[in-house]
């Protein structure tokens, strides 16, 4: 009999995330919050120790910084990675990043940019930022706190801000060859874009959540993958190396509510 | 030479409907003594070039902008730029060009190295190029034959920066862990006003010193003695930002009146008012930089 582990959802989707960079080799591994970044340390950690990853600022680090205050922790670095040089790295492609884009849709365009009207939004929000450059240039994947019909949207996103598989959005001459979404982590599933022409697809339920439950918060069809299952639980060792990660928990914060990864029997 | 002058100087330089580029990235490293030497200026109608931090939704509250050329506008410990959200929310930001962060420092590269334009993969298939008609795309003349955007120079009438030391010569240190993008708008612009935590006669360094040298004193018009000048954004690695600050400034956006109050109570009455609103060299100086 194996001994019974308790996990949060926030645990469970950061092991999820880490997967994401399973197999990428050599190249910058950028998490954008706290669960893509536990994500991407913890991958580091364990199956792509060759991933290259910044202290967040402006230096290489090979050790994972933890988040948070770091009392007498004092990061080593192995190199320098200021935003001119993540510009060089974005454009030759050498890089996976994990964002949370306010809408997403079945072409696996993003937006991060505003919510309505362009010219008078509902909800201004950052900007493009660099979702055009890196959308185009190197892999991708999604986190998504909130699944919902207002994330993963029914038409196109408002302002697409990072390129997806929609044919008319390509002109002639224009290479869509070297961009990819790997996967979308949600509070519900992880997804990818690997269906019959790019459709989207759900690779894995988290624990207790059923895919009729996802299709009804998600604005366009989903497919399941053939070898749908349940998403991974996080093991003994994934564990404590994210509480090693973030020491003062700040994962706590990530999901509201900070629920139990095995949904209580309703 | 001596390049010393006031913010009053730089801001005197100003004219309306100039094309200014601020230094910085969000809420790091901004000139913000000679923003709000702005702000108490009657300068207006600005085409602002930058990746924006309060300096944009501050300018934007005060109504000076005619333009917005950005890939974002944030206070990374508060996400959204409050003003900035105000003014597009409203409506009253109606001439924007959104770029990508990457495009945008394509096209200060192009303006600073004298060439029309730079061409990126960056922006194509999304938005960026259907809300901008005036960016062209252009066709490799070579034998693939792929087709990029022509990323225009991002030419500026004015760059104004901030550093943590220069000289009267006009020479500039950034001692902080990254210079951003200071340089190409250096590059880029006309005029190139720089304001410095210190201002020394000479800069005599060492080797490694010199390497926080980022761009030419050929560049600089004036430099400008301003202590705590980028506060409320960070100025590593002097002192970082002041989230307190932030939070009352953000929350000013959501009062009646909000903007007059902020600007009564830190803008009008001058710097020195600013700095004792704010705790005085003594705080100031013991802003703890932010940890990642």
């Amino acid at each position: 009999m194996t001994e019974k582990i308790d996990f949060t959802l926030a645990e469970l989707m950061i092991v999820a995330a880490s997967e994401a960079w399973r197999g990428d080799g050599e190249l910058l591994a950028s998490g954008l919050g706290v669960i893509p970044r536990l994500g991407a340390s913890l991958a580091k950690l364990t199956h792509s120790e060759g991933l290259l990853m910044t202290d967040s600022e402006a230096f290489l680090v090979e050790e994972p910084i933890p988040l948070g205050p770091r009392g007498d922790y004092q990061p080593r670095y192995s190199g320098y990675m200021p935003f001119e040089r993540v510009f060089e790295c974005v454009w030759g492609g050498r890089r996976h990043a994990m964002v949370g884009p306010t809408q997403v849709d079945r072409w696996g365009q993003t937006n991060l940019s505003c919510v309505g009207d362009y010219a008078k939004p509902k909800s201004a929000m950052l900007g493009v930022r660099g979702l055009p450059g890196n959308s185009i240039n190197h892999i991708n994947s999604f986190f998504v706190p909130n699944h919902s019909r207002r994330v993963f949207v029914e038409g196109e996103v408002d302002m697409v801000s990072g390129v997806g598989f929609k044919p008319e959005r390509w002109n002639d001459g224009e290479r869509n060859d070297l961009m990819q979404i790997r996967i979308v982590v949600t509070d519900l599933c992880v997804m990818d874009y690997d269906g019959p022409s790019r459709a989207a697809r759900v690779r894995s339920l988290h624990p207790g959540v059923s895919f009729a439950e996802v299709q009804e918060k998600t604005g366009f069809p989903l497919i399941a993958a053939p070898d749908l299952c349940e998403t991974a639980h996080p093991t003994a060792d994934q564990l404590a190396l994210i509480r090693r990660l973030d020491p003062h928990e700040v994962r706590a914060t990530a999901i509201k509510g900070n629920p139990p990864g095995i949904r209580p029997a309703s | 030479m001596d390049k010393r002058m006031t913010t009053a100087d730089v801001v005197g330089a100003l004219r309306d409907g100039m094309t200014i580029g601020f230094g910085g990235w969000g809420p790091r490293r901004k000139p913000m003594a000679i923003v709000r030497e702005i702000l108490r200026s009657p300068v207006k109608d600005l085409t602002v070039v930058a990746y924006g931090g309060p300096e944009v939704g501050m300018l934007c509250a005060a109504g000076k902008v005619k333009k917005l050329v950005f890939g974002f506008a944030t206070l990374d410990a508060i996400p959204l730029e409050p003003y900035y959200r105000k003014a597009r929310e409203a409506g009253e930001l109606k001439d924007l060009m959104e770029l990508d962060e990457g495009m945008f420092q394509w096209g200060l590269r192009a303006a600073g190295m004298r060439l029309p334009f730079l061409p990126t993969r960056c922006g194509l298939a999304t938005d960026v190029v259907k809300l901008n008609p005036e960016l062209r795309t252009i066709r490799s003349p070579y034998d693939d034959g792929e087709v990029l955007i022509a990323m225009p120079a991002l030419k500026l009438d004015v760059a104004l920066l901030h550093v943590n030391v220069a000289d009267r010569l006009g020479n500039t240190l950034v001692t902080g862990p990254d210079p951003y993008f200071d340089h190409l708008f250096a590059r880029a612009a006309e005029q190139c006003y720089v304001s410095a935590e210190r201002v020394e006669d000479r800069l005599q360094l060492d080797a490694a010193s010199a390497r926080s040298n980022t761009f030419e004193r050929y560049l600089v018009t004036g430099v400008v003695e301003a202590p705590f000048g980028a506060h409320p954004t960070s100025c590593p690695s002097d002192y970082g930002w002041d989230i307190s600050h932030f939070k009352r400034y953000a929350a000013s956006a959501g009062e009646e009146g909000g903007w007059q109050a902020y600007v009564d109570e830190f803008v009008t009455p001058g710097e020195a008012a600013y700095q004792e609103k704010n705790g005085g060299a003594a705080r100031l100086g013991t802003l703890p930089l932010p940890v990642f």
